[in-house]
């Protein structure tokens, strides 16, 4: 990989993911230089792993593929991708970023063509479905996967696979000697974009997401339903691949709780209302939806769908925090306790599979930063001064859904503009 | 055309050189391609590829690029030589053929015809492209026009100044401020978020005052505006009736919200006893108490209950009311729940909501304002009513309790909500000739969705545009994008919302929103002095032009343009404002005459790559099927499916269009005239959720296919053979399933009589 340039008038954009490609693309469509930093093979983040978005129901991967190709047509990113800042020190301006970047072994001759998967035999759990699925010790991420270039697993370092895959290949794109680098980054400013992650569902204990099968969460739901997923875009159950065709959303798993996290997700409400329609979608009037719920968050605009699913005779809302779940051992079937709490009357509801509609708490962890940064208590980054010219932009910034996280990343784009407008002194 | 020198490249790595003949599909791209040279090479995406074209055009002089090999969406950085001065074009030959097709002996031959006939296409594609050059007559102003002088507006102007842009700031009032100027807190955007924080408006409005780049301009309206983007012409009209007139590169328009009229809700109170008040009232009420106690307004008696009702005239379906949640009002309640409670902790103050609308870091305010005693009951109010001596009672359904409660309180606050400022609506129905009462209402309920309570009597703009005097509104009067991924995506080009106008939002919201307004504005003005494009098809440099002595000046393609970019002048001719347009071609599809088009992309570019199949004779039992792709969906989801080792029929061709509003009917009716047995049309979700980028684009392609049958019908030949389908980019075993549907289909009906 050839060592990128950059001065003080670059900017360093960190995450791939949505709202990284938005702050990166709308800054470089402004004729600014940027580099974007992406930890794992591709970029695409979260967004990519979603089956539908609310509350258009369209595909994520349409709004990707724009973007890919804004990416591909634009000279002023440059991409590293593999890469973790794991230093970032100076100050407005005039920082200086260390990028850490792990081996392919794979490089740029690569045409995806696929060969050295087909050569290569051990296979692993596959991290874009959750590990629902397998996938070979070479790999594409994912069909739409950007760099198209395939990957190769450490784990296969050593064995016969990598030579396999070494001897697949024509064009020589295999290198089992590539090795970490680590390059220095001089940069202006920079935005800091690592968005979320899913809460750890096992530790929400009454739930029992370690312990019983058809207890999920609602990304996985999502890979579930991608024809490309793991079941082919069938709506099943882990247990015994049966039709989950009464399933149960429990709202506000993990959120808005002191044991847990204490923010609200924002996005969680409007997941299940969606994931209630695939119901519908799927199985018509024999699918049935229940969403235990707080409160039902459907804020602005985003009212109508909630009023649509709610018009659903199959839907149904019950306000309640759902106490624990047991599960029926000899049909593998969920059942919620709990009390609704429109009248207090106990329940307990028998389903065939229970979504946890989990939580979004930040990727980063506060204390791993490669710098201090202003936090809050849920660890949300905090626009500050303190912070100089590090912007942070979606949801390393707030719980937010896909649009508020564009417009976030958009907004940290024009921030990051004006301090390498200011070095560059364009200003006055 | 002299000058075109074509090099075709053919590469033979990814197993294209073991499944096809590349030695015959080079001598095509020689003899019927009229290529100056054809090279095959094994690894054309390779350093020494890349390096061999570049020698070439350099030494050959070639002009025009063939890369035949993987699909235009693989390896854009090898082929990417668009910047140097040529045209490229990319015959899919590995997910386009060789992908898509088993590797079969039997399969052999058929494979072979499909990769000759995309070598031949993509020459004929290329010797009809221009490299597009940037439009010398681009230029750019770099002022900004910032319309409205509120939080949104402010932080707009404030934000494009700091990143160095002149700003002209008009607001109407003779204040900046806006709503939030009229508050005496705010919800906090910043931790522990305990308790309501100071608004900033005063320090905001010094700061815009002291800025050296921002000029305001109070009491005045904005009474005209032409042009398009890095040369918009705006009149300023004062209020006195002082007119200037001042160019401006780019527009945000931060028009904001009207609050909504408390009047409308009798049956809560308001209007029969001052001590209803809306949530705006009571910041007055409190800024007048000015710290000390709040006092009602009937009897000036200090208030010692306060009742809130959520939702007050929202998320409803009753006539008058808004169907939507305005999403500040849960957290400004609790915000004024606090007014009182930090003052005197006896007061007693209940929020009567249904679902309590708190996202993300507001939960922690929520909780606060549980720690401070506020009570939060779970309800749907049905009356207020005056009570005796003052104050009101709020009869209600205790949600939790299930039963019918009143209570008594000495002020209750309605939790109303806003209305977007967003000018009139430009798709006004109006009355036409010979229409049914039935459409006529049903045009008039679609108004109602589209403007809601939003009274649309004064523009905002007054654009001097074709297509009306406003930017057009998505729904409930909003002048919102209509796309997830793409929230500042507008209708018309280098003009951006921010703020309430654009969607209910808070002052945090707005902040944020008006910080991405100021970015597009910039972006928009910097590109239109570049002569490129905006989004989606950013930097694209082709623009549209006309032959005028074809023009029959039917104004299709002034009224067709998604995004109002084309005008008419005098003469009725059009006016193609280059930095308005997306080059989505919807105008070149609608062209009758055909006169429309860009350099690199236009009827002949694609017209030719139609003609250039080879169309075998009607016994040889291989029909021909042309399928006409949207670039963004259709054909990566074909892309994919091949990738996914999806087969479909040997017979199709596929062209991918930049939307299926660019499909002109001459490409179908040519084809079925040149002996193509079946066309298929693949463009995105029309209707309500569209998801067309181009926003009309897909539905003018089925509305102009659903009047295709007439010419089907002058050529006998039989309806079914055009279909236009609408096709998702996840729809990879769909998109081929089609494909071979129609293969089955041409089995059945028989082969075109039309070969020649």
């Amino acid at each position: 990989m050839s060592e990128p340039v950059a001065t003080n008038q670059t900017i360093l954009v960190v995450g791939g993911g949505i709202s990284g490609m938005t702050a990166a693309l709308e800054a470089a469509e402004c004729g600014k230089q940027v580099i974007l930093v992406e930890k794992s093979p591709s970029v695409g983040g979260r967004v990519s792993q979603l089956y539908k978005y609310f509350p258009k129901m369209c595909f994520p991967t349409c709004g990707l593929e724009i973007n890919l190709r804004r990416l591909k047509a634009n000279r002023n990113i440059r991409l590293l991708t593999m890469a973790e800042v794991t230093r970032l020190e100076g100050e407005p301006g005039d920082y200086t970023a260390t990028v850490r970047i792990r081996p392919r072994y794979v490089n740029e001759n690569c045409t995806a063509c696929g060969a050295c998967a087909e050569a290569v035999e051990a296979e692993f759990d596959d991290e874009f479905h959750f590990g629902l699925k397998k996938r070979k010790g070479a790999y594409l991420p994912f069909t739409m996967a950007y760099p198209q270039r395939y990957v190769l697993d450490p784990r296969i370092l050593g064995t016969e696979d990598a030579e396999r895959a070494k001897a697949a290949c024509k064009y020589g794109a295999i290198d089992l000697d590539m090795q970490e680098q680590t390059v220095e980054l001089k940069v202006g400013a920079v935005v800091w974009a690592t968005g979320w992650k899913p809460y750890d569902a096992a530790r929400i204990q009454p739930y029992g997401y370690d312990r019983f099968k058809n207890v999920i969460t609602s990304v996985e739901l999502e890979r579930i339903m991608d024809p490309n997923g793991p079941t082919g875009g069938r709506l099943v159950r882990p247990s015994d691949g049966k039709e989950a065709k009464n399933i149960a959303f429990i709202q506000c798993a993990g959120s808005r709780d002191r044991n847990h996290l204490k923010h609200c997700s924002r996005i969680c409400c409007m997941a299940s209302l969606k994931q209630a329609t695939y119901l519908r979608e799927k199985f018509g009037d024999e699918g049935k939806a229940t969403i235990y719920y707080i409160d039902i968050r459907a804020i602005d605009r985003i009212e109508d769908f909630y009023a649509r699913v709610k018009a659903d005779p199959n839907v149904s809302f019950i306000k309640s925090k759902v106490a624990s779940i047991t599960e029926d051992r000899a049909t593998g079937d969920v059942i919620l306790h709990g009390v609704d709490t429109e009248g207090y009357h106990r329940y307990s509801n028998r389903h065939d599979l229970c979504v946890l509609a989990i939580g979004m708490e930040p990727s980063v962890p506060a204390d791993q930063f490669p710098t201090e940064l202003v936090v809050d208590e849920n660890g949300f980054i905090q626009r500050d001064p303190a912070n100089g010219a590090i912007f942070a932009a979606g949801c390393s910034e707030d719980a937010l859904d896909v649009n508020r996280a564009v417009q976030s990343g958009t907004a940290a784009a024009l921030k990051a503009i004006q301090v390498v407008n200011r070095v560059a002194g364009t200003e006055g | 055309m002299s000058d075109v020198k074509i090099g075709a490249y053919i590469c033979k790595g990814c197993g294209l050189g073991e499944r096809l003949d590349t030695a015959a599909l080079a001598k095509i791209a020689e003899r019927e391609g009229k290529a100056a040279l054809a090279k095959e090479h094994d690894f054309l995406c390779s350093e020494q590829g890349v390096a061999m074209i570049r020698e070439d055009i350099e030494k050959e002089g070639l002009n025009r690029i063939v890369i035949a090999a993987c699909s235009r969406r693989a390896k854009t950085e090898a082929f990417g030589f668009d910047g140097d001065g040529v045209a490229v074009s990319r015959a899919n030959l590995r997910e386009g053929v060789i992908w898509a097709r088993p590797d079969t002996e039997e399969a052999r031959e058929t494979t072979q015809e499909m990769a000759e006939d995309y070598v031949r296409m993509a020459c004929a594609e290329v010797r009809h492209m221009t490299p597009p050059k940037p439009n010398p007559e681009a230029q750019t102003h770099r002022r900004i026009l910032v319309v409205g002088g509120g939080v949104s507006g402010m932080t707009a102007a404030l934000e494009a100044a700091k990143a160095g842009y002149e700003v002209t700031l008009v607001e109407k009032t003779g204040a900046l401020g806006g709503m939030a100027a009229r508050l005496h807190r705010r919800v906090p955007d910043h931790a522990p978020y305990a308790d309501p924080q100071e608004t900033g408006v005063e320090q905001m409005i010094r700061e815009v005052e002291e800025s050296p780049k921002i000029e305001v301009v109070l009491n005045a309206r904005i009474t005209r505006t032409s042009g398009a983007p890095g040369r918009f012409s705006a009149d300023i009209t004062t209020e006195s009736g002082q007119t200037r007139t001042e160019n401006f590169g780019a527009i945000v328009q931060a028009s904001g919200f009207i609050p909504y009229d408390a009047s409308k809700l009798p049956e809560l109170g308001y209007g029969k006893t001052p001590d209803v008040v809306t949530q705006l009232e009571l910041e007055e009420l409190v800024r007048k108490a000015d710290g000390g106690p709040i006092k009602r307004p009937s009897d000036g008696k200090e208030v010692r209950s306060v009742f809130f009702v959520q939702c007050a005239g929202q998320r409803s379906d009753k006539e008058g009311h808004l169907p939507y949640c305005s999403g500040f009002c849960c957290t400004a309640s609790i915000k004024q729940a606090m007014y009182f409670r930090d003052q005197n902790p006896d007061i007693d103050t209940t929020i009567l909501y249904t679902d309590l609308r708190t996202p993300g870091y507001l939960e922690d305010f929520y909780r606060s304002g549980q720690r401070k005693g506020v009570i939060f009951t779970k309800g749907v109010a049905s009356e207020v009513r005056p009570a005796d001596g003052g104050g009101a009672v709020v009869r209600f359904k205790d949600l939790i309790l299930d039963e019918e409660v009143e209570a008594e309180a000495d002020l209750v606050v309605l939790a109303t909500g806003m209305i977007p400022n967003s000018g009139v609506d430009i798709e006004k129905p109006e009355r036409r000739e010979g229409q049914s009462d039935e459409d006529y209402q049903k045009a008039l309920e679609e108004a109602k969705a589209r403007m809601g309570l939003n009274p649309g009597e004064e523009s905002v703009l007054n654009l001097q545009y074709r297509q009306g005097p406003d930017l057009p509104k998505l729904r409930y009067g909003f002048a919102d994008s209509h796309f997830i991924c793409f929230p500042y995506e507008t209708r018309r080009t280098g003009i951006y919302t921010a703020g309430p106008v654009r969607r209910p939002m808070d002052i945090a919201q707005a902040i944020e929103d008006a910080t991405g307004a100021a970015l597009k504005a910039i972006q928009a003005l910097e590109n239109a002095g570049k002569g490129r494009a905006a989004h989606p098809r950013v930097g694209d440099l082709s623009y549209p032009s006309f032959r005028r002595d074809g023009c029959t000046q039917c104004k299709r393609c002034t009224v067709e343009c998604p995004f109002g970019a084309i005008d008419e002048d005098e003469e009725r001719y059009p006016v193609f404002n280059e930095s308005r347009c997306r080059r989505c071609g919807t105008c070149m599809g609608a062209c009758p005459v055909r006169v429309i088009s860009f350099e690199n992309y236009s009827v002949d570019t694609v017209g030719q790559q139609i003609k250039a199949v080879d169309i075998p004779d009607e016994f040889s039992e291989k029909p021909r099927i042309l399928v006409l792709a949207c670039e963004n969906d259709a054909y990566p989801a074909l892309d994919m499916a091949a990738q996914n080792g999806i087969h479909y029929s040997p017979f199709v061709r596929v062209v991918p269009v930049r939307c299926l509003g660019s499909v002109n009917t001459i490409w179908v009716t040519d084809a079925l005239n040149s002996g193509y047995d079946g066309v298929i049309l693949m463009g995105c979700q029309k209707g309500e959720n569209y998801q067309c980028h181009f926003v009309k684009g897909s539905e003018m392609a089925h509305y102009r296919m659903g009047k295709i049958g007439d010419s089907l019908e002058q050529l006998q030949l039989e309806v079914e053979r055009v279909q236009t389908y609408e096709v998702a980019i996840t729809d990879i075993e769909r998109a081929p399933r089609l494909i071979n549907e129609m293969e089955q289909l041409i089995e059945k009906i028989g082969m075109s009589p039309f070969k020649f």
